[in-house]
């Protein structure tokens, strides 16, 4: 699945990437502590932001009050969870490598946005940029977030990976632009 | 006859002549016409027959309402019934048959109904179903089910793709006519986003063929210098072809956009499902006319006076050379204007209203057009086709005063706003005396969340008819919207509008008023489902005196055009039968869609393969290079055996379980759930969601654990492990990996929020190889890297390591009683692990086996399956598990329930196994017959099979059985349904068929 489909807005898998789930409970000035320590700062309700941990790029996704979805070189993965098990020591919290649980989708184009909307209910006119939007595309659950105004990302569990890229490939057939 | 006209048709491009086929016969017609009036062009009335009587029928409308004329449209892949030919846009190439006919449109023995229809009153299906008894199965219900349905069912796959598209908007506006565009423009120059959906082809609705100065314009240009101005508003969306189909709570609405249905084949996808969540929504839907009942209504060329002025305005087309128009109001002399303007000759204007006067019916009689006041039409004269009209006085009982020979009838009783989509959500209407319509009531708008109204009616759909009236209405209406929605009001204008003033209309609703029985039952209400005046009667004399009872009893407004024209007259009909006012009596409830919906539209992507998300494990492509034959399990597919050249299913699965139990077999178990339960309080949150005790599992230890309901059922059972001190792992059954973390956060998050627990689903991160069997440790010392020996890795405990250097956590788990490894691995590199276990293990007879194998061995070993052995209903208890439900702990979901003295009750069924004295296998869910019957004459049961299968192990068929007080009576013969109507003998005996004492998986 490592095929691009030139639709009006061109859809592609993504290499795989390391991804780091982390449970912990920001309202605990310890946890919030040591986690904006760690990572220089922690983003706000559904927002994603860049950040360096441990001296990795990363991209770390607000997924719920208590939760993260940390983005990450592949290979770093293993090392994330040991920095982040470290920094949170003694400190009830919850990190995962998950890098192999999702899939991620890149979508290349000026209408993004309206691709997308032929899938999700969510307002996507009105989705910021660089927001976490955990929805569903089709019939499947999704996260859906936008790094520039033509450039969209889907991340979706691995097992629905050849339906979600199916249906995205499906809304962006040339000819089915809504305009 | 119908013809087309030398010149005219604003609608029609005549330099582009287009062809299309009627019946098998090629007809002329033009680019911009519709299939009604490229029909009505070329002279063909006739466009179908009707549901009931098979009585001809020709187009009465001119848009969405029209009841009669329906096609079978297209063909193979494209062929669709039921198909509006008045809102059909007429392409080259277009292929329309017409319905319910047989062997001809022109000879229908169908018709022979019509003779019979004294003995076809209304209600007629019910009772038939009472009497006499035998009838209705044996001679009604056949001849019945054979002439039901209009159009054909398709019986091709959908050659077309569809699509769905959500978006949200401040203010949705129904409808494009005048009202529509005026409420744009305010909204639109408010700032606010707007979306502006129209039905048809065109903007500006009814007012370029009914006429209106609007600003010092001709409709028609008006119309265009505010699209002009809407187009340069970039928080305005305009759309024709899309009709908003139905409205929702919380602002949601759907709209069906018609993008390929004029141009079949094309790119794009043949409709597109709008799903919109507004606001606010105004429904500025306007209004249809309503047609008169007098006898013979329904005879071709009696048409809408609207649609008649329509075909000739819109599409240049003639109904005939001379239209007599009936009406009781003054709109319908603007037909007798246009007829007139065509070189037309109308020879009469009957008017229910006495003593007609007013600027209207001024100007038609200075145009020398007789109009005669008072007057009703007793019949049409005729039968295929107008012939004329019989004249008598509306007061009266419709003696023949005097015969007016024509060739079309033009009628009007009035308009009905439509408030369909005001009403879908629950916006109430209120009677208006005076125009004698029903229309939005603004006292009780259908509401928002926040108990406001969330929908405004502007214009003719507010009851506003006339064009003055209607723009202020718009414009005060959509200045209210915008209030509202809290954006500051525009500073415009209500456009000024030249109007010539109507005199008020006279209700009438049946023709003339006193007709006797002989007319009545020639009075066409509902023309699609031939019902009438007489049938309406009836009903309200057999004592249907609600008009929803009235409905179904006559099915008045049950057709496809769901009584678009028919509801009002049909209701005012039973008002009239029933002795009450109108508003009393009604009206039937408004459902959407709007209009019929395609199917393909309402399923969008969700077809073919995209018709249901397939979830695949990382495994699936060796699984189809292997051509498994897969079953669903949940959304999963999962191998259900893998049969080889010349296997059917039932040798597969015998191979593959032999093979497991003597060589060695490979599973995919990447299905199963897994989730992370882990914290402080994980050991506690563990013993309160199983039944036994997980908090003293030790770190490198399994423990098989149940999962029971708060009502003690069990719910899911599955190996937990306990990786550290504050983590444990538990596996789930494949259907319960969601659920089961569901119930598990429910419970942290609503009751136990202060526990220090967090869990994670981390079932799709891992793929899970089962190597099961005899040989199963040879072939993983065959990949080496890990000591899998008993000693490094006994029966029931896992451990971590790298096996032919992949990264795995192994356990040691069995759920067919064989040497058994469940091996997981990130599931990006499950595949290459399959792969090489099936390579290295080619020498030791390595086979993959799928779930049938999987069931039979855990069947032969007694181990339940959730969802087989338990169906909601059963407890740990009752399937000889009390072992794993803990007697000493002080509480776990369920515990409470299960000392229920229910619960407790040794009358319980309980799990044994069932072997039949003639080794055949039992039917699966048999039941076990019991002496005597219970209270409903049911023969008594004291059991019923819950698992069956022939074992290949033992060459016999076993049976998992859940048996009254089961485990007392081991070694009793009992009779089991046999599937045939007998039975078969079967012995009660253990549900351990193999290796009761788990020999061979702990070696």
């Amino acid at each position: 699945m490592s095929e691009t489909y030139a639709g009006y807005v061109a859809v592609s898998a993504a290499r795989p990437g390391g991804m780091v789930t982390l449970r912990a409970d920001p309202g605990n000035g310890k946890v919030k502590t040591a986690l904006t320590k760690l990572a220089g700062a922690l983003p706000e309700q559904r927002k994603l932001i860049g950040a360096e941990i441990a001296g990795q790029p990363v991209e770390i996704a607000w997924m719920a009050p208590d939760e993260w979805l940390i983005f990450c070189p592949r290979d770093t993965a293993a090392d994330l969870v040991a920095a982040l098990d470290k920094a949170l020591d003694g400190l009830h919290h919850l990190a995962l490598d998950v890098s192999d649980t999702r899939l991620r989708f890149d979508l290349h184009g000026a209408a993004v946005r309206e691709v997308l909307a032929k899938l999700t209910p969510a307002d996507m006119a009105a989705l910021p940029l660089a927001e976490m939007r955990r929805t569903r595309l089709g019939q499947v659950a999704a996260g859906i977030w936008l790094s520039a105004e033509d450039r969209a990302h889907v991340i979706a569990f691995r097992s629905v990976g050849d339906y979600v890229f199916t249906a995205l490939c499906h809304a962006a057939r040339p000819g089915s632009e809504v305009g | 006859m119908s013809t087309r006209l030398a010149s005219g048709g604003r609608l029609i491009d005549r330099e582009t002549p287009i062809h299309f086929l009627f019946n098998g016969r090629k007809f002329p017609g033009y680019a911009g016409d519709t299939l009604a009036s490229a029909l009505l062009g070329a002279g063909q009335q006739l466009m179908g027959r009707s549901f009931k009587y098979h009585r001809p029928r020709s187009v009465v409308a001119s848009g969405h309402e029209e009841p009669n004329a329906l096609v079978n449209l297209g063909d193979g892949g494209r062929f669709e019934p039921n198909q509006r030919a008045t809102v059909t846009e007429l392409y080259d190439g277009l292929e329309a048959r017409s319905q319910n006919h047989w062997p001809s449109l022109e000879m229908d023995i169908g018709a022979l109904n019509d003779l019979a229809a004294r003995f076809l009153p209304a209600g007629f299906y019910y009772k038939t179903f009472i009497h006499p008894r035998w009838a209705w199965k044996h001679l009604f219900e056949p001849v019945i089910r054979r002439s039901a349905g209009l159009g054909r069912a398709p019986v091709e796959r959908d050659a077309d793709r569809y699509e769905h598209y959500h978006t949200h908007c401040d203010l949705l506006i129904a409808g494009g006519g005048i009202a529509g565009l005026q409420a744009a423009l305010v909204a639109g120059r408010a700032g606010l986003s707007v979306l502006l959906l129209e039905q048809s082809p065109h903007w500006g609705g009814r007012s370029p063929v009914d006429g209106a100065t609007i600003d010092g314009a001709e409709a028609d240009d008006w119309v265009k210098i505010a699209l002009q101005e809407l187009e340069s508003l970039d928080n305005v969306r305009l759309r024709l072809r899309c009709q908003v189909a139905g409205l929702y709570d919380h602002g949601y609405a759907l709209a069906v956009e018609r993008l390929a249905d004029h141009q079949p084949g094309a790119i794009p996808p043949r409709q597109r499902l709008w799903r919109i969540r507004a606001r606010h929504v105004l429904t500025a839907t306007g209004a249809i006319e309503r047609p008169l009942a007098f006898a013979s209504n329904d005879t071709p060329g009696v048409m809408l006076a609207s649609a008649v002025r329509d075909y000739v305005v819109n599409w240049g087309v003639s109904p005939g050379d001379r239209t007599v128009i009936v009406t009781n109001n003054d709109d319908a002399y603007r037909t007798a204007i246009a007829l007139h303007e065509a070189g037309l000759v109308v020879p009469m204007v009957v008017d229910a209203r006495p003593g007609v006067g007013g600027p209207l019916a001024e100007t038609v009689r200075a145009l020398g057009i007789r109009v005669e006041s008072g007057k009703a039409i007793a019949k049409v004269l005729g039968g295929k086709s107008v012939g004329g009209v019989a004249i008598a006085a509306q007061a009266g009982e419709g003696a023949v005063l005097e015969t007016v020979p024509c060739e079309a009838v033009a009628m009007s009783g009035g308009w009905s706003p439509v408030v369909h989509l005001w009403s879908h959500c629950g916006g109430k209407l209120i009677w208006d005396e005076v125009s004698a319509l029903f229309r939005p009531d603004p006292a009780r708008p259908p509401t928002g969340a926040d108990g406001s109204a969330m929908v405004t009616p502007a214009g003719s759909a507010n009851g506003a008819l006339l064009a003055d009236a209607v723009l202020a209405d718009a414009d005060a209406q959509a200045r209210a919207a915008v209030k509202a929605l809290g954006a500051r009001l525009p500073k415009s204008a209500v456009p000024q509008v030249e109007t010539v003033a109507e005199q008020p209309l006279a209700a009438t609703w049946i023709m003339p008023q006193g007709a006797g029985p002989a007319l009545r039952a020639k009075m066409w209400l509902d023309f699609q489902n031939d019902v009438k005046v007489s049938d309406v009667q009836l009903a309200a004399q057999e004592g249907y005196a609600s008009v929803e009872h009235a409905k179904r009893y006559t099915t008045l407004g049950m057709a496809t055009d769901q009584g678009k024209l028919s509801n009002i007259n049909g209701l005012a009909v039973l008002a009239g039968a029933l002795d009450q006012r109108i508003p009393s009596v009604g009206t039937t409830t408004f459902r959407p869609p709007y209009t019929p919906l395609t199917m393909g539209t309402i399923a969008g992507e969700a077809r073919g393969v995209l018709f249901q998300p397939l979830r695949k494990t990382a495994l699936h492509s060796a699984h189809e290079a292997a051509r498994a034959d897969f079953e669903p399990v949940g959304q999963w597919r999962r191998p259900y055996c893998y049969p080889r050249p010349g296997e059917d299913r039932q040798a597969a699965v015998v191979r593959e379980v032999k093979n497991t139990r003597q060589a060695v077999g490979l599973l995919d178990a990447s299905t199963l759930g897994k989730i992370i339960v882990s914290g402080p309080d994980a050991g506690r949150f563990l013993d309160m969601i199983y039944t036994n005790m997980m908090s003293t599992l030790a770190p490198g230890k399994c423990r098989y654990g149940l999962i029971c309901s708060e009502n003690g059922f069990l719910i899911d059972d599955g190996v937990v492990a306990r990786i550290d001190e504050q983590t444990w792992l538990c596996h789930t059954t494949t259907g319960g990996a969601e659920r089961i973390h569901g119930h598990m956060e429910d419970w942290l998050q609503c009751e136990w929020w202060d526990w220090q627990v967090h869990t994670a689903n981390v079932t799709e991160q891992f793929a899970q190889i089962g190597v099961v069997g005899p040989k199963a440790r040879l072939l993983l010392e065959t990949l080496g890297g890990m000591d899998v020996s008993k000693e490094a890795l006994p029966f029931m405990h896992w451990a971590d390591g790298r096996l032919g250097g992949f990264p795995v956590r192994v356990y040691r788990i069995s759920f067919s009683g064989e040497l058994s490894y469940e091996i997981a691995l990130p599931a990006s590199q499950g595949l290459a692990l399959w792969q090489r276990l099936m390579a290295a293990g080619e020498e030791l007879g390595v086979m993959p086996y799928g779930t049938e194998a999987l069931h039979v061995m855990r069947a032969e070993k007694g181990f339940i399956m959730i969802g087989d052995e338990t169906d909601g209903t059963i407890i740990p208890q009752d399937l000889g598990l009390s072992w794993a439900v803990s007697k000493k702990k002080a509480d776990f979901l369920g515990k409470r329930a299960q000392q229920r003295s229910h619960m407790t009750d040794p009358d319980r069924w309980k799990l044994v196994g069932l072997e039949t004295l003639d080794g055949s296998v039992l039917p699966d869910g048999a039941h076990l017959p019991a002496a005597g019957e219970n209270a409903n004459g049911q023969r008594n049961v004291q059991g019923r099979v819950t698992s069956t299968y022939y074992s290949p192990t033992l060459d016999r068929g076993i049976a998992l059985a859940l048996v009254h007080r089961g485990p007392d009576r081991m070694g009793e013969e009992v009779p089991v349904q046999d599937g045939k109507g007998g039975t078969v003998a079967a012995r009660i005996v253990s549900p351990v068929f193999f290796d009761p004492k788990g020999e061979k998986q702990d070696v």
